[in-house]
Protein backbone atom coordinates (compact mmCIF):
# COMPACT_ATOMS: atom_id res chain seq x y z
CA UNK A 1 0.00 0.00 0.00
CA UNK A 2 2.60 2.51 1.13
CA UNK A 3 4.88 1.59 -1.72
CA UNK A 4 2.11 1.94 -4.34
CA UNK A 5 1.01 5.29 -2.91
CA UNK A 6 4.59 6.49 -2.93
CA UNK A 7 5.11 5.62 -6.58
CA UNK A 8 1.72 7.07 -7.56
CA UNK A 9 2.51 10.25 -5.63
CA UNK A 10 5.80 10.71 -7.42
CA UNK A 11 4.11 10.45 -10.81
CA UNK A 12 1.40 12.94 -9.84
CA UNK A 13 3.93 15.42 -8.46
CA UNK A 14 6.00 15.18 -11.66
CA UNK A 15 3.04 15.36 -14.02
CA UNK A 16 0.84 17.96 -12.36
CA UNK A 17 3.49 20.01 -10.65
CA UNK A 18 1.64 19.95 -7.32
CA UNK A 19 3.16 19.82 -3.86
CA UNK A 20 3.45 16.38 -2.30
CA UNK A 21 1.47 17.62 0.73
CA UNK A 22 -1.60 18.13 -1.47
CA UNK A 23 -1.75 14.47 -2.40
CA UNK A 24 -4.27 12.68 -0.24
CA UNK A 25 -6.23 9.54 -1.09
CA UNK A 26 -9.47 11.50 -1.40
CA UNK A 27 -7.92 14.18 -3.63
CA UNK A 28 -9.63 14.40 -7.02
CA UNK A 29 -7.26 14.93 -9.94
CA UNK A 30 -9.49 17.51 -11.55
CA UNK A 31 -11.17 19.18 -8.57
CA UNK A 32 -8.26 19.28 -6.14
CA UNK A 33 -5.07 18.87 -8.14
CA UNK A 34 -5.82 21.11 -11.11
CA UNK A 35 -5.66 18.43 -13.80
CA UNK A 36 -7.58 18.75 -17.05
CA UNK A 37 -9.05 15.74 -18.88
CA UNK A 38 -5.93 15.18 -20.96
CA UNK A 39 -3.73 15.34 -17.83
CA UNK A 40 -5.77 12.50 -16.33
CA UNK A 41 -5.36 10.45 -19.53
CA UNK A 42 -1.62 10.99 -19.34
CA UNK A 43 -1.50 10.11 -15.65
CA UNK A 44 -3.19 6.82 -16.40
CA UNK A 45 -0.72 6.20 -19.25
CA UNK A 46 2.19 6.79 -16.87
CA UNK A 47 0.66 4.54 -14.24
CA UNK A 48 0.43 1.81 -16.89
CA UNK A 49 4.13 2.20 -17.62
CA UNK A 50 5.18 2.47 -13.98
CA UNK A 51 3.24 -0.62 -12.90
CA UNK A 52 3.56 -2.49 -16.19
CA UNK A 53 -0.16 -3.00 -16.68
CA UNK A 54 -2.82 -2.21 -19.25
CA UNK A 55 -5.75 -0.17 -17.97
CA UNK A 56 -8.79 -0.39 -20.24
CA UNK A 57 -10.64 2.75 -21.31
CA UNK A 58 -13.62 1.64 -19.20
CA UNK A 59 -11.51 1.27 -16.07
CA UNK A 60 -9.53 4.42 -16.78
CA UNK A 61 -12.72 6.47 -16.82
CA UNK A 62 -13.42 5.39 -13.24
CA UNK A 63 -10.07 6.63 -11.96
CA UNK A 64 -10.79 10.15 -10.73
CA UNK A 65 -8.88 10.42 -7.48
CA UNK A 66 -5.58 9.40 -5.94
CA UNK A 67 -7.40 6.71 -3.96
CA UNK A 68 -9.08 5.35 -7.10
CA UNK A 69 -5.68 4.95 -8.73
CA UNK A 70 -4.06 3.29 -5.73
CA UNK A 71 -6.99 0.90 -5.24
CA UNK A 72 -7.07 -0.03 -8.91
CA UNK A 73 -3.37 -0.74 -8.99
CA UNK A 74 -3.43 -2.82 -5.82
CA UNK A 75 -6.34 -4.89 -7.12
CA UNK A 76 -4.72 -5.50 -10.49
CA UNK A 77 -1.04 -5.93 -9.74
CA UNK B 1 20.31 18.97 -43.43
CA UNK B 2 17.09 17.69 -44.90
CA UNK B 3 13.74 18.89 -43.58
CA UNK B 4 12.71 15.57 -42.09
CA UNK B 5 16.09 14.11 -41.14
CA UNK B 6 15.69 11.53 -38.38
CA UNK B 7 11.90 11.65 -38.41
CA UNK B 8 9.70 8.56 -38.62
CA UNK B 9 6.52 8.61 -40.68
CA UNK B 10 3.66 6.16 -40.98
CA UNK B 11 1.63 6.51 -44.18
CA UNK B 12 -1.61 4.54 -44.52
CA UNK B 13 -2.63 3.34 -47.96
CA UNK B 14 0.91 3.92 -49.19
CA UNK B 15 1.15 1.25 -51.87
CA UNK B 16 -0.48 3.27 -54.64
CA UNK B 17 -1.52 6.69 -55.90
CA UNK B 18 -1.19 9.70 -53.64
CA UNK B 19 -0.15 7.64 -50.62
CA UNK B 20 2.73 6.08 -52.52
CA UNK B 21 4.02 9.49 -53.58
CA UNK B 22 3.65 10.86 -50.04
CA UNK B 23 5.73 7.99 -48.66
CA UNK B 24 8.43 8.52 -51.27
CA UNK B 25 8.51 12.28 -50.87
CA UNK B 26 8.76 12.06 -47.06
CA UNK B 27 11.70 9.70 -47.55
CA UNK B 28 13.35 12.01 -50.10
CA UNK B 29 13.24 14.66 -47.40
CA UNK B 30 14.97 12.43 -44.88
CA UNK B 31 12.24 10.46 -43.10
CA UNK B 32 12.16 6.75 -42.36
CA UNK B 33 8.80 5.38 -43.42
CA UNK B 34 6.36 2.64 -42.46
CA UNK B 35 4.45 1.74 -45.61
CA UNK B 36 0.95 0.55 -44.76
CA UNK B 37 -1.15 -1.32 -47.28
CA UNK B 38 -4.35 -3.30 -47.23
CA UNK B 39 -4.28 -5.52 -50.33
CA UNK B 40 -1.40 -4.61 -52.64
CA UNK B 41 1.56 -6.26 -50.96
CA UNK B 42 3.86 -6.30 -53.99
CA UNK B 43 3.29 -2.63 -54.72
CA UNK B 44 3.89 -1.75 -51.08
CA UNK B 45 7.14 -3.70 -51.11
CA UNK B 46 8.21 -1.82 -54.21
CA UNK B 47 7.65 1.49 -52.37
CA UNK B 48 9.64 0.28 -49.38
CA UNK B 49 12.43 -0.88 -51.68
CA UNK B 50 12.63 2.53 -53.38
CA UNK B 51 12.85 4.18 -49.98
CA UNK B 52 15.60 1.83 -48.83
CA UNK B 53 17.53 2.63 -52.00
CA UNK B 54 17.54 6.26 -50.86
CA UNK B 55 19.37 5.12 -47.74
CA UNK B 56 16.37 5.41 -45.41
CA UNK B 57 14.68 2.77 -43.35
CA UNK B 58 11.35 1.43 -44.56
CA UNK B 59 9.16 -1.58 -44.02
CA UNK B 60 5.73 -2.68 -45.17
CA UNK B 61 2.88 -3.39 -42.82
CA UNK B 62 -0.45 -4.91 -43.75
CA UNK B 63 -3.42 -3.56 -41.81
CA UNK B 64 -7.04 -2.66 -42.43
CA UNK B 65 -7.39 0.80 -40.89
CA UNK B 66 -11.03 0.09 -40.02
CA UNK B 67 -9.97 -2.71 -37.65
CA UNK B 68 -9.02 -1.57 -34.14
CA UNK B 69 -6.73 -4.50 -33.35
CA UNK B 70 -4.93 -4.33 -36.67
CA UNK B 71 -4.41 -0.58 -36.24
CA UNK B 72 -3.00 -0.98 -32.75
CA UNK B 73 -0.71 -3.73 -34.02
CA UNK B 74 0.44 -1.47 -36.86
CA UNK B 75 1.35 1.36 -34.48
CA UNK B 76 3.17 -0.98 -32.13
CA UNK B 77 5.13 -2.62 -34.92
CA UNK B 78 6.12 0.74 -36.38
CA UNK B 79 7.46 1.89 -33.01
CA UNK B 80 9.22 -1.45 -32.51
CA UNK B 81 10.87 -1.29 -35.94
CA UNK B 82 11.59 2.42 -36.30
CA UNK B 83 11.71 3.60 -32.69
CA UNK B 84 8.90 6.18 -32.67
CA UNK B 85 6.31 7.91 -34.85
CA UNK B 86 6.71 11.62 -35.56
CA UNK B 87 4.43 11.90 -38.56
CA UNK B 88 1.17 10.10 -39.26
CA UNK B 89 -0.40 10.51 -42.68
CA UNK B 90 -3.95 9.20 -42.81
CA UNK B 91 -4.29 8.58 -46.50
CA UNK B 92 -5.99 5.18 -46.88
CA UNK B 93 -9.30 5.49 -48.67
CA UNK B 94 -11.72 3.74 -50.96
CA UNK B 95 -14.66 4.71 -53.16
CA UNK B 96 -17.95 2.86 -53.64
CA UNK B 97 -19.79 5.35 -55.80
CA UNK B 98 -23.50 5.23 -56.38
CA UNK B 99 -26.39 7.65 -56.56
CA UNK B 100 -27.84 8.26 -53.14
CA UNK B 101 -31.14 6.72 -54.11
CA UNK B 102 -29.36 3.53 -55.23
CA UNK B 103 -26.72 3.42 -52.51
CA UNK B 104 -26.68 0.24 -50.46
CA UNK B 105 -25.97 0.15 -46.75
CA UNK B 106 -22.74 -1.75 -47.25
CA UNK B 107 -21.51 0.81 -49.79
CA UNK B 108 -22.11 3.51 -47.22
CA UNK B 109 -20.62 1.52 -44.33
CA UNK B 110 -17.47 0.40 -46.17
CA UNK B 111 -16.52 3.92 -47.15
CA UNK B 112 -17.31 5.41 -43.75
CA UNK B 113 -15.36 2.64 -41.99
CA UNK B 114 -12.19 3.01 -43.99
CA UNK B 115 -12.21 6.71 -44.86
CA UNK B 116 -13.49 8.15 -41.59
CA UNK B 117 -13.39 5.57 -38.79
CA UNK B 118 -9.95 4.56 -40.04
CA UNK B 119 -8.66 8.09 -39.43
CA UNK B 120 -10.17 8.05 -35.94
CA UNK B 121 -8.67 4.67 -35.02
CA UNK B 122 -5.22 5.42 -36.35
CA UNK B 123 -5.12 8.86 -34.78
CA UNK B 124 -6.27 7.49 -31.44
CA UNK B 125 -3.68 4.74 -31.51
CA UNK B 126 -0.80 7.05 -32.38
CA UNK B 127 -1.80 9.84 -29.97
CA UNK B 128 -0.46 8.03 -26.95
CA UNK B 129 3.13 7.98 -28.11
CA UNK B 130 2.94 11.47 -29.61
CA UNK B 131 1.55 12.84 -26.32
CA UNK B 132 4.43 11.25 -24.46
CA UNK B 133 7.05 12.67 -26.77
CA UNK B 134 5.31 16.07 -26.66
CA UNK B 135 5.46 16.39 -30.43
CA UNK B 136 3.86 14.97 -33.52
CA UNK B 137 2.34 15.76 -36.87
CA UNK B 138 -0.92 14.25 -38.01
CA UNK B 139 -1.88 14.93 -41.61
CA UNK B 140 -5.24 13.76 -42.87
CA UNK B 141 -6.03 13.45 -46.54
CA UNK B 142 -9.51 14.79 -47.14
CA UNK B 143 -10.86 15.76 -50.57
CA UNK B 144 -12.24 18.73 -52.43
CA UNK B 145 -15.59 16.94 -52.59
CA UNK B 146 -15.74 16.95 -48.79
CA UNK B 147 -16.20 20.71 -49.15
CA UNK B 148 -18.11 21.01 -52.42
CA UNK B 149 -20.21 17.80 -52.50
CA UNK B 150 -20.31 15.54 -55.53
CA UNK B 151 -23.19 13.62 -57.12
CA UNK B 152 -22.77 9.86 -56.81
CA UNK B 153 -20.45 10.07 -53.83
CA UNK B 154 -22.67 10.68 -50.79
CA UNK B 155 -20.68 8.17 -48.73
CA UNK B 156 -17.25 9.43 -49.82
CA UNK B 157 -18.22 13.08 -49.45
CA UNK B 158 -19.69 12.54 -45.98
CA UNK B 159 -16.55 10.72 -44.87
CA UNK B 160 -14.19 13.36 -46.33
CA UNK B 161 -16.21 16.20 -44.77
CA UNK B 162 -16.06 14.23 -41.53
CA UNK B 163 -12.28 14.10 -41.81
CA UNK B 164 -12.16 17.90 -41.84
CA UNK B 165 -14.23 18.10 -38.65
CA UNK B 166 -12.17 15.36 -37.03
CA UNK B 167 -9.01 17.24 -37.98
CA UNK B 168 -10.20 20.40 -36.20
CA UNK B 169 -11.26 18.58 -33.04
CA UNK B 170 -8.11 16.51 -32.85
CA UNK B 171 -6.08 19.67 -33.38
CA UNK B 172 -7.80 21.33 -30.42
CA UNK B 173 -7.50 18.30 -28.14
CA UNK B 174 -3.83 17.68 -28.80
CA UNK B 175 -2.49 21.21 -29.28
CA UNK B 176 -1.34 21.50 -25.66
CA UNK B 177 0.89 18.47 -26.19
CA UNK B 178 2.83 19.89 -29.14
CA UNK B 179 0.94 17.89 -31.74
CA UNK B 180 -0.40 19.59 -34.86
CA UNK B 181 -3.19 18.15 -36.96
CA UNK B 182 -3.95 19.41 -40.44
CA UNK B 183 -5.78 18.19 -43.51
CA UNK B 184 -5.03 18.36 -47.20
CA UNK B 185 -7.94 18.43 -49.62
CA UNK B 186 -6.77 17.34 -53.07
CA UNK B 187 -8.74 18.30 -56.14
CA UNK B 188 -8.58 16.11 -59.22
CA UNK B 189 -5.28 14.26 -59.04
CA UNK B 190 -4.20 11.80 -61.70
CA UNK B 191 -4.26 8.36 -60.03
CA UNK B 192 -5.86 4.95 -60.57
CA UNK B 193 -8.98 6.48 -59.03
CA UNK B 194 -9.31 9.20 -61.69
CA UNK B 195 -8.05 7.04 -64.57
CA UNK B 196 -11.36 5.18 -64.32
CA UNK B 197 -13.22 8.30 -65.51
CA UNK B 198 -14.11 8.65 -69.20
CA UNK B 199 -12.24 11.17 -71.35
CA UNK B 200 -15.41 13.26 -71.71
CA UNK B 201 -15.81 13.52 -67.95
CA UNK B 202 -12.12 14.33 -67.59
CA UNK B 203 -12.39 17.16 -70.15
CA UNK B 204 -15.49 18.47 -68.43
CA UNK B 205 -13.64 18.47 -65.13
CA UNK B 206 -10.67 20.40 -66.49
CA UNK B 207 -13.01 23.23 -67.46
CA UNK B 208 -13.79 23.69 -63.77
CA UNK B 209 -10.14 23.96 -62.75
CA UNK B 210 -8.69 27.50 -62.88
CA UNK B 211 -5.21 26.10 -63.54
CA UNK B 212 -6.81 24.00 -66.34
CA UNK B 213 -5.02 20.73 -65.61
CA UNK B 214 -5.21 17.77 -63.26
CA UNK B 215 -2.84 17.69 -60.33
CA UNK B 216 -0.13 15.11 -59.87
CA UNK B 217 0.42 13.03 -56.73
CA UNK B 218 3.61 15.06 -56.12
CA UNK B 219 1.52 18.21 -55.76
CA UNK B 220 -0.14 16.66 -52.71
CA UNK B 221 3.03 15.03 -51.40
CA UNK B 222 4.87 18.38 -51.44
CA UNK B 223 2.22 19.97 -49.24
CA UNK B 224 2.29 16.98 -46.88
CA UNK B 225 6.07 17.38 -46.54
CA UNK B 226 5.53 21.06 -45.74
CA UNK B 227 2.95 20.25 -43.05
CA UNK B 228 5.25 17.59 -41.60
CA UNK B 229 8.21 19.95 -41.42
CA UNK B 230 9.17 22.68 -38.95
CA UNK B 231 8.09 25.22 -41.57
CA UNK B 232 4.47 24.50 -40.60
CA UNK B 233 4.95 24.47 -36.83
CA UNK B 234 2.50 27.36 -36.25
CA UNK B 235 -0.37 25.78 -38.22
CA UNK B 236 -2.95 23.43 -36.80
CA UNK B 237 -6.56 22.50 -37.56
CA UNK B 238 -6.26 23.75 -41.12
CA UNK B 239 -7.43 22.25 -44.38
CA UNK B 240 -5.16 23.10 -47.28
CA UNK B 241 -6.82 23.01 -50.67
CA UNK B 242 -4.51 21.68 -53.34
CA UNK B 243 -6.81 21.68 -56.32
CA UNK B 244 -5.63 24.07 -59.01
CA UNK B 245 -7.83 26.78 -57.57
CA UNK B 246 -11.19 25.03 -57.65
CA UNK B 247 -12.08 25.96 -54.07
CA UNK B 248 -11.35 29.57 -53.21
Amino acid sequence: MAEVLERVTKIIVDRLGVDESEIKLEASFKEDLGADSLDVVELVMELEDEFDMVISDEDAEKIGSVGDAVTYIQNNM
Amino acid sequence: MMKLEGKVALVTGASRGIGREIALQLARNGANVAVNYSGSQEKAEQVAKEIQEMGRKAFVIQANVADTDQVQGMIKQTIDELGKIDILVNNAGVTRDNLLIRMKDDEWDDVMSINLKGVFLTTKAVSRSMMKQRSGRIINISSIVGVTGNPGQANYVAAKAGVIGLTKTTAKELSSRGITVNAVAPGFIETDMTDKLTVEIQDEMKKQIPLARFGQPEDIANVVVFLASDDASYMTGQTLHVDGGMVM
